[in-house]
């Protein structure tokens, strides 16, 4: 028999799967995405800030990370009502509703587009109420926030949802047993201890509403200036045959996001510091 | 990261004492505002997408689902996930193999590498491969001159594809297998199983319904993705046209009934997914 106490343990078959998986991880994911960074396009730096300074690219990134973040806001709000209705309360139909939290994963992402296109322009179901009101959300800024919300609610709902279910009893009894009333035990004890996962539930909607195309291109109008969202201005410069000029925005997205992200991943860690 | 669906098995309820619930209305005004807030946003487009398919009856939803061009859409559709699905599922496989069962350096970044696409917008996912393969690209000269066409074509939409939905399988893995251990392989390997039949017989098994909630994902982002395959599809009828853009051109050319009639199918789709992920996820708990 062989030898098969190994450094890396008795099991087989790392050099085959590591191997494997570093090959298909660089063929499909790593190769391709080098192209943005060593850029067969022929950019150079001053062109590459030409157009990063372009007011209709500062535009559509001003679209695009403004209704992101109040998607993001109003999904934190809304996925924590949510969450905390589907872990603290029992009622009919609630294995129900709880799969319906998933239906954005699983719905393709121009489904949602048309639809919620024909429920607020002003023939829609909702669209023709507000009309009167001189409320327009198609084919405005409100029409994509409101396609990133629906994009981005299950991720603050998921992240929250088992946080709420191992938040421990005893600080909220203890708030409950000194006489704090219920909603200041929530304000005081429950709210602190779901910070981060609200921060990590937002944080995942905002980068997801950021690079969000199919859902927002059919609501948003795409009007230049106005409502054109930073991917639709990458697919408009790729219609036009405008490779540098795609790859340039594509680099400021890609850097933007990761940029915000790593704020976002070290806040995180000094409110879970902060909070034991 | 963005994308990644943890799974949630059936929440139990806490017995919490009685000075911490909310008073009854307290309780019942929060449960039905909640259900007013998932109506309004994730069922009425749901109920939308139904009701303007058949806006015109039966006959126009019939034919437009009939239609050949929206039935070649629906191969094209069904081809692009039976070629992606497998093949990101058996990577899904060996990278949670690997990473779950040894130990090495920069395992936490090669999770990072992989949940890249998670991170990266639809559109310049597809990108990226024109840039590589597209007339223009870095293998763009060869390729023509071998008569190869990989974007605006086939294997363009299968790439994005694969790029899209790289992570689903394995990052529904990686945590699972992190949590079963790895004492009964090594006791089969002990007692002289070979690698493979230790790996059907002990590893699958155990992780079949997990491996089963990633490919359900896989499939219904590999058969909805939009915005990469779009990049890269050159939007050709009858031929590179998957069901989603079918449902983008009908909508461009204002035939809105049919284009809601094609989004229905995908709306099955997606509620067909439900039910399993569902299914799945209660299988795994147990």
């Amino acid at each position: 028999m062989k030898t098969i106490a190994t450094k890396r343990g008795v099991l087989p078959g790392f050099g085959l799967t590591m191997g494997y998986s570093v090959l298909y991880l660089s063929l499909v994911v790593l190769i391709p995405l080098s192209a943005l960074l060593l850029n067969s396009t022929g950019l150079t730096w001053g062109k590459f800030w030409d157009i990063a300074t372009d007011a209709r690219v500062l535009a559509s990134f001003k679209v695009s990370f403004l209704t992101a973040a109040a998607a993001g806001l109003i999904d934190a709000v809304l996925g924590l009502l949510l969450a905390w209705v589907l872990v603290r309360y029992d009622f009919p139909g609630k294995s129900i509703f709880d799969a319906m939290i998933d239906l954005p994963f699983a719905l393709p992402t121009a489904v949602a587009g048309v639809s919620l296109t024909a429920i607020y322009s002003d023939k829609g179901w909702i669209g023709s109420l507000l009309e009167p009101l001189g409320i327009q959300v198609a084919y405005t800024p409100i029409g994509i926030t409101l396609a990133l919300m629906f994009i981005g609610i299950p991720f603050v709902v998921r992240t929250v949802q088992p946080v709420l279910e191992e938040l421990e009893s005893e600080v909220e009894e203890a708030a409950a047993t000194l006489g704090s009333g219920r909603v200041r035990t929530f304000l005081v004890v429950v709210l602190p201890q779901l910070y981060p996962a609200l921060l990590t539930g937002f944080a995942l909607a905002f980068s997801r509403g950021i690079g969000e195309y199919g859902s927002v291109v059919f609501i948003s109008g795409n009007m230049p200036m106005k409502t054109e969202i930073a991917p639709l201005l990458i697919m408009s410069k790729l219609e036009q045959f405008d490779y540098a000029g795609a790859t340039a925005v594509a680099l400021l997205l890609l850097m933007i996001s990761f940029l915000l992200m790593l704020i976002i991943n070290t806040l995180q860690h000094r409110l879970r510091k902060t909070a034991r | 990261m963005a994308g990644s669906v943890p799974m949630t098995s059936g929440s139990s309820m806490n017995p919490r004492t009685r000075s911490m619930k909310e008073t009854s209305w307290v309780k019942w005004a929060l449960i039905g505002l909640a259900a007013l807030v998932l109506l309004w946003l994730i069922v009425l487009p749901l109920i939308v997408v139904i009701t303007e398919a058949l806006k015109q009856g039966w006959d126009v939803f019939l034919a437009a689902i009939v239609d050949p061009d929206a039935m070649s859409a629906l191969r094209l559709t069904l081809l692009v996930a039976v070629i992606t699905v497998p093949l990101n599922t058996i990577f899904g496989v060996a990278a949670a193999w690997a990473i779950t069962k040894f130990r090495f350096r920069g395992k936490q970044f090669l999770i990072t590498l992989i949940d890249l696409p998670f991170a990266v917008s639809p559109v310049i996912g597809g990108m990226i491969y024109v840039l590589v393969y597209g007339e223009h690209g870095w293998l763009g000269g060869w390729l023509d001159s071998h008569n190869i066409q990989i974007i605006f074509a086939l294997p363009g939409i299968i790439l994005a594809t694969l790029f899209i939905t790289f992570p689903f399988v394995a990052r529904e893995l990686i945590p699972l297998m992190e949590d079963q251990g790895q004492q009964e392989e090594e006791a089969a390997v002990t007692l002289g199983a070979k690698g493979w039949t230790v790996f059907w017989k002990i590893t699958l098994p155990n992780i079949k319904w997990g491996l089963l909630y990633g490919v359900i994902l896989c499939n219904a982002r590999a058969m909805g993705e939009f915005g990469a395959v779009s990049v890269v599809s050159g939007h050709i009828r009858g031929e590179t046209n998957t069901l989603p853009l079918h449902v983008e051109i009908l909508y461009n050319e204002y035939q809105f009934s049919a284009s809601f009639a094609v989004a229905s199918l995908l709306l099955v789709l997606a509620l067909v997914t439900l039910v399993l992920k569902g299914w799945f996820a209660r299988k795994n708990a147990h």
